[in-house]
This record gives C-alpha cells, structure tokens and sequence, in this order.
C-alpha cells in the first residue's frame, strides 16, 4: 500500500514537469535517430570545409608531384590533372561552396517568405497577381534559367548566388502563403491592427514568428537544393573558375583520369553527398517533428 | 474537362511569351552593347557589324524584340557564332536524341516506382518497408551529377567495369545503336526521378488501402490481389499522376547536367557547349526550344493528371 501510495505522485509530478515545457523543433526533431545522424552529417562536413583551407598540407595551387600520380606519390591521396595534392585541394575547396549556399539560401528563403506572408496578409489583387507570376516562374526549369543568364553576363559569383537565390523564391512564397494564410485570420493579428500597429510591423512581429516551423523545414529543404545546383554549376564549368579549388570544378577537371586517379574525384563527390544526405535527414526530422507542433502535440 | 484543357493551353502559351520577353531582355542586361561584349578582343568592324545585324540590335527595344521573334515564329532560330552553321538543323537531331535519353528512364522509372510504392505500402513497417524509406531519402537528397559520379565510380571505372562512362556517338549511327552506352544516363535519371514518386506512391496507397471502399471489397471476400489491383491501385494512381508529372518536367532541368556528364550528344549537351563559348544565338534558341518542350510536358502531364481523375473526367 505505501508502495502505491508512492508511486503514484512520483508518476504524476513526473509527467506533470515534463509537459509545460515547451521543447523547441529542433530538440524534438532529433529526438528521432534519422536527424541525428543527419546532424552529425552536416557538421562534419561543414567541419571539413571550413577549417580543411587551415589544415591543408600544401597550397591548393602549388605543384607537388607529376598529373595524375596515384594515392600515395604527392599526397595521401595522388595528385590531380596538374600535379596538385588532391587532399589540399579537397580541404581548401568546400569553404566557397557552403558560402554560396548559404547566402542563395536565406537570400530565397527571406524573399520568398516575405512574398508569401504578404500575399497571405494583403490577399485581393497582389495576392492573385503575386501568385499568377509564380505560376509562370515555376513553369520554367530552374537550371536553364541559371545558364541563359550565366552565358550572357558570364560566371561571376554573386550572379550564381542570386540565379540560386531567386530560383527559390516562387516555390518558397507558396508554400509560405499556404501557411500563413491560417495565421492571419488568428485573432492576435486582429488585435495588433485594432491597436494601430504598422502592417510590416505585423507581418514580421506576429505572422513571421508562428510560422517558424515552416520557415525552418523550407530552409533545410532549400539548402539541399542549392548545395546541388551551386555544385553543379561549379561543375558545369560556370561557377568558381581555375585554379581556383572547388569541390564541383574538381569532379570536372579529374573525371577524364577516373581509372588512374579515382580518388580527385571520389573525394568531392563524397562530401557533397554526405553533407546533401545530411541536410535532407535534418529536413525530414524538422518537417515530422513540425506536423506534430501544429496539433500541439508532443512527440 | 474541355475548359479546363483550353485554359492551361492559353496559359502554357503565356509562359512561352514571358519567356521568349525574358530571353530577349536577358540579351539586353549586357554592359554596353552586346555585340562587342560577345566578341571582346576578337571584334572587328565588319563582325561587329554582322552580329548587331544577327542579334537585331538595330532600331528601337520593341522593333528589335518584334524582329527577333517573328525570326522564331518562322523557325528561323539564327546562325552558330561559332559555326556559322544554322541552329535549327543541330537542333532536330539533338532533341531527338534527348527525348530518346528521358522517354527510356520513363518508361523505366515510372512503373518501377508506382510498383515499390505500392508493395511497401502493402508491407508497412516491416523491414523492407524501412530500408525503401531510407534509400529513398538518401536517393532524394542527391544532386543528379552526384548520382551520375558515383554510378560510374560503381559501375564503369571504379569496383566494377561493365558499361562505358562516356558516350560515344559513332557518326552515322544512331544513339540506340549501341544500348551498353545508354544505361548509365538512363540509370541516373531513373535514380533521380524514382524516390519521389515511390514516396507519394506509398503514402497514398496507405491511405486508400484504409478506405471504406477496400475494406467493402475484403469483406465482399475478394481476393487480395484483385482488391490491391482493382479497387486500391485505379485510385490511388490520380493523386500519383501530379508528381509523376512535375518529375517528367524536372527531368527535362536534370538531363542537361547528365548529359554533359555522360557527353551524351543531346540539347542539354549543346546548351552548355554554347553556354561555354558564349554562343548567344544558340543559347537563345536552345532555352525556348526547351521552353516548348517543358510547357508541352507540363500540358501534356495536365491531360493525364484529368483523366487519371474520374471526378473531373466524368463532369461536363
């Protein structure tokens, strides 16, 4: 009897202090195995490609041993078309690309939010007129857009940067309007307009913040297709240009040797596989962990 | 149905229009004037002259546009700057060969994923079940050329040796002529464009097998087979048809890059081959042939996607 009697209030007081805390998305997203290791992923590479410039044993242009030589003659891993140390190369070439990324990224992420939660805030007009010319945006390769636009003005960094960027924004304004709509027919947005509150005070303040998840999932879903597409186009010879070292121009310039040197290629490809492997994983654990927050459910 | 049909044609026609307005602006966003951006240090009067003449950069911005798309509407889609040979007689073969490369990893990938989707769904959470999910998941997150990397790393140079990494076309043959060269870049569309649609393809499977209708069937006493086959599967497919055609779409943006990878002689292929050598006729026309192409997929993908739903192929 005094066991039950024990027990009971410790069970109650337990479950009691662990549901007002409210755990944030990330926390409960990696609550699931998958995200983990997709963290872990993501760090690692991201890891490699920022401090490998400091760790390389030689300069990413420097001549070390004769083209093509085999892992072990120049460097643990052979050299590449011109003689240079694959694994100096492969540490110094990561750094340009996570950048790149990153910036096309929050640059399409921020963007396109900011056309969703206005077409969702104002509707009428501007929502029907925002919405058509992403109709026509997104009946368009991203891609071929990126080359006829490269092809003219020629492969300059920060045109790459916003051809990635703005490729995003009519995918992301739609599925951001989706979401917002539910919010701003929410009774605090109401009161904050009875108040006298600006609207792009309202749009960022209160519609932004409570559809974080969403923003969340968009951006890791985002941040895989522009590691890709930057990668891609740094191996379609229109991204960082020689001698400079970067991960997809490396896949380019070796992929002639594959059968004597596999390992300048072998490397690049890796990593931009773990770490697009890695971002996706975090991405499915922030979406599953997201659909419980709505409910308000804890997972 | 017919209604519906008619509008998305007027608006994949729009699309073209916007296109062919930003493919014509784009030429305009060169510094200074194009002509000589293109040719650089190789410009002499007398080129200058014949590609200002070429480009239409003679006259006001609406009669330049005007000149330049009455070219296309009559075919004409200019001269190479670097062969001085016609885009449209290069253009004919390749797109054929290109339509040959995603109509292969379509017929292929289409079939294959609505059957893995719909056996997982009939087996959740059981260990094959788990393993497509993750395949799945790590095939999604990888960019194609990766895919296409680490397919011939496996297959061509690397562990094993068993198709050519590169293609090779022979002249005068076609690019069917020898099918060891075609499956690498099938494959790798296949790879690409497949995890999406098993995905879709599982999860709306699982959630027509939990339907009123199924389960009317089972208790009918029907086998499992024709209860999976007749009544799950026709139903499950409308929702499927969307995805499958926004990957149809994607393919046409993904089969640049594995054409270039494989040197497969296609569009893609050409595309950056111009884009390379600053072509800009070629590049201009390239990106609205494959405009067209990509509009009458997408229309093409509607038609299916309508008849694929008996509730709007049944209304008038």
């Amino acid at each position: 009897m005094s066991i039950g009697m024990s027990t009971r209030p410790a069970g109650n007081s337990a479950r009691a202090g662990r549901t007002p805390r409210k755990q944030g998305l990330l926390r409960r997203a990696l609550q699931s195995k998958r995200t983990v290791v997709g963290l872990v992923l993501t760090l690692a590479v991201l890891t490699v490609a920022f401090l490998g410039p400091y760790l390389a044993p030689h300069s990413a242009t420097e001549f070390v041993a004769a083209p093509f030589s085999p892992a072990g003659i120049g460097g643990p891993f052979g050299t590449d078309n011109l003689g240079r140390d694959v694994l100096s190369r492969f540490l110094a070439g990561g750094q340009t690309l996570m950048i790149l990324a990153i910036i096309a990224t929050a640059l399409g992420v921020g963007l396109g939010a900011l056309v969703g939660v206005l077409a969702a805030y104002r509707r009428g007009w501007l929502d029907e007129l925002l919405m058509r010319a992403g109709d026509v945006a997104l009946a368009f390769p991203q891609i071929v857009l990126a080359l006829l636009f490269l092809s003219i003005i020629g492969p300059e960094l920060w045109l790459l940067v916003l051809m990635v960027g703005f490729g995003h924004l009519p995918r992301v304004a739609r599925v951001v309007r989706g979401a917002a709509l539910s919010v701003v027919e929410r009774d605090f947005v109401k009161a904050a307009e009875s108040v006298g509150i600006p609207r792009w005070r309202i749009m960022i303040g209160e519609i932004v913040p409570n559809i974080s998840s969403t923003l969340a999932v968009e951006f890791g879903l985002r941040l895989t297709y522009s590691i890709g597409l930057v990668a891609g186009l740094s191996f379609l010879g229109l991204g960082m240009q020689p001698p400079a070292a970067d991960w997809g121009l490396m896949i380019n310039e070796n992929r002639i040797a594959l059968t004597i040197s596999p390992w300048s290629v072998a490397l690049p490809v890796i990593a931009i596989a773990l770490l697009t492997v890695g971002t996706n994983l975090v991405t499915d654990g922030l979406a599953k962990a997201s659909i419980g927050s709505d409910k308000g459910v804890t997972v | 149905m017919r209604r519906l049909l008619f509008r998305r044609t007027l608006f994949g026609l729009f699309t073209l229009w916007v296109v062919s307005l930003v493919v014509f602006l784009a030429t305009q966003a060169l510094p200074g004037d194009a002509a000589q951006a293109i040719l650089g240090r190789e410009a002499t009067p007398e080129r200058l002259a014949a590609l200002r003449e070429q480009l239409n950069l003679g006259g006001s911005l609406p009669e330049q546009y005007f000149g330049w798309l009455g070219q296309l509407l009559s075919f004409n889609l200019g001269t190479s700057l670097a062969g001085g040979t016609p885009v449209v007689s290069a253009v004919g073969p390749m797109l054929l060969n290109s339509s040959i490369l995603m109509l292969c990893a379509a017929v292929i990938a289409i079939p294959l994923a609505i059957g893995i989707g719909t056996w997982t769904a009939l087996r959740k959470d059981s260990a094959v079940d788990h393993v497509t999910g993750i395949i799945t998941l790590v095939l999604a997150s990888l960019p194609e050329f990766v895919v296409g990397v680490l397919l011939v790393l496996l297959l061509a140079t690397g562990v094993f040796h068993l198709f050519p990494a590169v293609f090779v076309l022979v002249p005068g043959e076609q690019v069917w002529s020898n099918p060891a060269q075609l499956v690498l870049p099938v494959l790798t569309l296949v790879l690409a464009v497949s995890p999406y649609i098993i995905r879709i393809m599982r999860a709306t499977m699982l959630e027509v097998l939990e339907s009123q209708y199924v389960q009317q069937a089972r208790l009918k006493g029907l086998p499992e087979r024709t209860v999976v086959l007749r009544h799950a599967l026709p139903n499950a497919i409308g929702p499927v048809a969307q995805v499958i055609a926004l990957q149809l779409a994607w393919l046409i943006g993904g089969v640049v890059i594995v054409e270039f990878l494989f040197r497969f002689p296609g569009v893609g292929f050409q595309l950056i081959d111009a884009v390379t050598n600053r072509d800009l006729p070629v590049v201009q026309a390239l990106v609205i042939v494959i405009a067209i192409f990509y509009v009458a997929v997408n229309l093409l993908a509607d038609v299916v996607t309508l008849a694929a739903n008996p509730k709007v192929r049944t209304a008038s």
